[in-house]
């Protein structure tokens, strides 16, 4: 019998479970806060699914009753991509080691 | 683009947020890995332009928001202060949150598009699918809306609590659960929209009644639902970036929740039920017999810290509502010139999210190697001369080992009161967020400061 391929992906949700606990754990707690900041950013790989949806009229009109939903998700999202990186990387810039004398 | 090579592409970029993640684990990689993450989302975010396939005037549509969005993200990321930082990720929480629920209401309008059948008669179990992105986000949504009031100052951080609330919830929670099953088999958009309002309802029922002072558990805890809700609609979509993603931030949200609990000592549940710090304060108004207090100035402080070898700083919340880190550093900088060794002792509560005292310490350039944890330090106080509390209450407070009628016993503290001199700086006597007295006040060997924590710090480094 053919498996399904939700199974497939049942098996890759789990299994990114167990690499997210090992991998968080290992994050030292003195980068909590970007990494807080950085997973708000990944998070927002749900854009694929806003411009899925925004693009998906098939004929002239650009902005459909679901289209406009993707183009809403598209800002928001969009919002946490940039942000999300931008303030990330602005914190991690100030972390220095002590300075050898 | 096939879809084999653009499942393989997706796979990638799941890949790279992984490694975003990994090189989190030291301050050295970590800005490689925010690099991968960019990556990884330019390359999301390419294939499904180029699988997709649709350059029309929706594309250029689709870019001008693009554009938009993201600008106003990175003016965000410049201007927001340090200080700020858990009210901007507990509302970019609420924008991931907001952007699931409105993917998941596109989806069930017109399912053709992501390949999911056809409106009325969607597959099962992308039904389902969509249900939970959709719900997860609503409370995701409207939870961190309301984390951020409390945060920012607009809502009040007392707990709002009413009699049958948590019976409430529990049945809210119940009528989505019937609600989902009575959606997969009549398909009706009608109870789409009514489960995606109880969502919002039951998001804000959660976070009223959880007081200001277990914040970081809260901001930790959306953090893990925004990341469940994105698996949600990565299971809707069959997409693996977007699935290894949501179990990622799900995961690691779950497990900051669980490190800040530990440094409370709370148990989770405790937290959701909510209520702490409603009704502590009767308490310690009780016992409001004086008890005597030594108190010194300045001159006094830089005089014990001028014939110290080693002082160990213990900042809280307070030094970054008072602006004091710079001055904070500049006094410790004086003191290495004259060769007095200084560490920093950090409590995992300290602040109002996970790690929000380093960043505040690095940004007043605070070497992070001379920053260390709780498990780290905690032994060093017995052999320091002395202890610098500015800022930090209740994380210092030694109830929390002596006496179990305490609301905080058993929570771990810093052993500051083992140190042969504790300075305390303050305004008043007055008590914590947990509203309880703190014994490091009275004891033999503390000095009160009470001042304003910025203007004493200055103070002291001008007698130096």
């Amino acid at each position: 019998m053919e498996i399904d391929p939700f199974i497939f992906r049942l098996s890759i949700f789990i299994l990114s479970i167990f690499v997210g606990y090992y991998v968080v754990w290992s994050v030292t707690p003195s980068l909590h806060t970007p990494l807080m900041s950085v997973t708000n950013a990944i998070s927002s790989v749900i854009i694929v699914g806003a411009i899925i949806a925004a693009l998906s009229s098939d004929n002239e009109v650009v902005f459909s009753s679901s289209s406009i939903y993707g183009f809403l998700a598209i800002i928001l999202a969009a919002v946490n991509i940039f942000g999300g990186f931008l303030v990330t990387q602005r914190m991690l810039a100030m972390y220095k080691k002590k300075k050898k004398d | 683009m096939s879809s084999n090579l653009s499942a393989i592409l997706y796979l990638i970029s799941g890949v790279l947020f992984i490694l975003a993640l990994r090189g989190l684990s030291s301050p050295e990689t970590s800005r490689q890995g925010n690099f991968f993450g960019i990556i990884g989302m330019i390359i999301a975010i390419t294939v499904t332009f180029l699988s997709v396939g649709n350059f029309s005037s929706g594309f250029i549509y689709v870019l001008i928001f693009l554009a938009a969005g993201g600008s106003i993200g990175a003016f965000i990321a410049y201007k927001i202060p340090m200080t700020a930082m858990p009210e901007l990720v507990a509302g970019f929480h609420s924008l991931v949150g907001l952007a699931a629920v409105f993917v998941a209401i596109s989806a069930f309008i017109n399912p053709q598009a992501f390949g999911l059948g056809v409106p009325g008669n969607i597959k099962l179990a992308s039904l389902i699918e969509m249900s939970i992105g959709a719900a997860v986000g609503a409370i995701t949504f409207s939870g961190s809306v309301i984390a951020f009031l409390k945060l920012q100052g607009i809502m009040s951080g007392a707990p709002i609590t009413f009699k049958g609330q948590h019976l409430l919830n529990a049945l809210l929670l119940i009528i989505i659960v019937i609600l989902t099953i009575y959606l997969c088999v009549t398909q009706s958009s009608n109870l789409f929209w009514i489960l995606i309002a109880i969502s919002f309802l039951i998001g804000f029922l959660i976070i009223i009644p959880i007081g200001g002072a277990d914040m970081p558990v809260v901001i930790s805890m959306l953090n893990s639902y925004s990341g469940w809700a994105a698996a949600g609609i990565g299971f809707t979509l069959e997409n693996t970036a977007l699935i290894i993603t949501g179990a990622l931030v799900g995961s690691s949200g779950a497990i900051l929740s669980y490190i800040m609990c530990k440094g409370m000592n709370r148990s989770f549940f405790n937290v959701i039920l909510g209520g702490f710090g409603a009704n502590e304060q009767s308490l310690s108004n009780q016992n409001k017999e004086q008890k005597p207090v030594k108190s010194g100035n300045a001159d006094d402080a830089a005089f014990l810290m001028k014939n110290a070898s080693s002082v160990i700083i213990v900042p809280g919340y307070g030094m970054a509502v008072a602006q004091a880190q710079h001055a904070l550093r500049e006094m410790v900088d004086t003191l290495k010139k004259n060769d007095i060794k200084v560490s920093y002792a950090i409590h995992p509560v300290a602040g109002r999210m996970p790690g929000h005292m380093n960043v505040l310490l690095a940004e007043a350039n605070v070497p992070y190697d001379e920053v260390f944890e709780l498990e780290e330090i905690n032994n060093d106080f017995a052999n320091a001369d002395v202890a610098f509390v500015i800022g930090a209450n209740d994380v210092t407070n030694p109830v929390a080992k002596t006496d179990p009628q305490s609301p905080i016993y058993g929570m771990p503290v810093l052993d500051v009161e083992k140190c042969k001199s504790v300075l305390f700086v303050k305004r008043s006597l007055s008590p914590g967020y947990a509203g309880i007295d703190n014994d490091l006040f009275y004891k033999e060997n503390t000095l009160m400061l009470f001042a304003d924590a910025k203007k004493m710090t200055e103070d002291i480094t001008k007698n130096l």
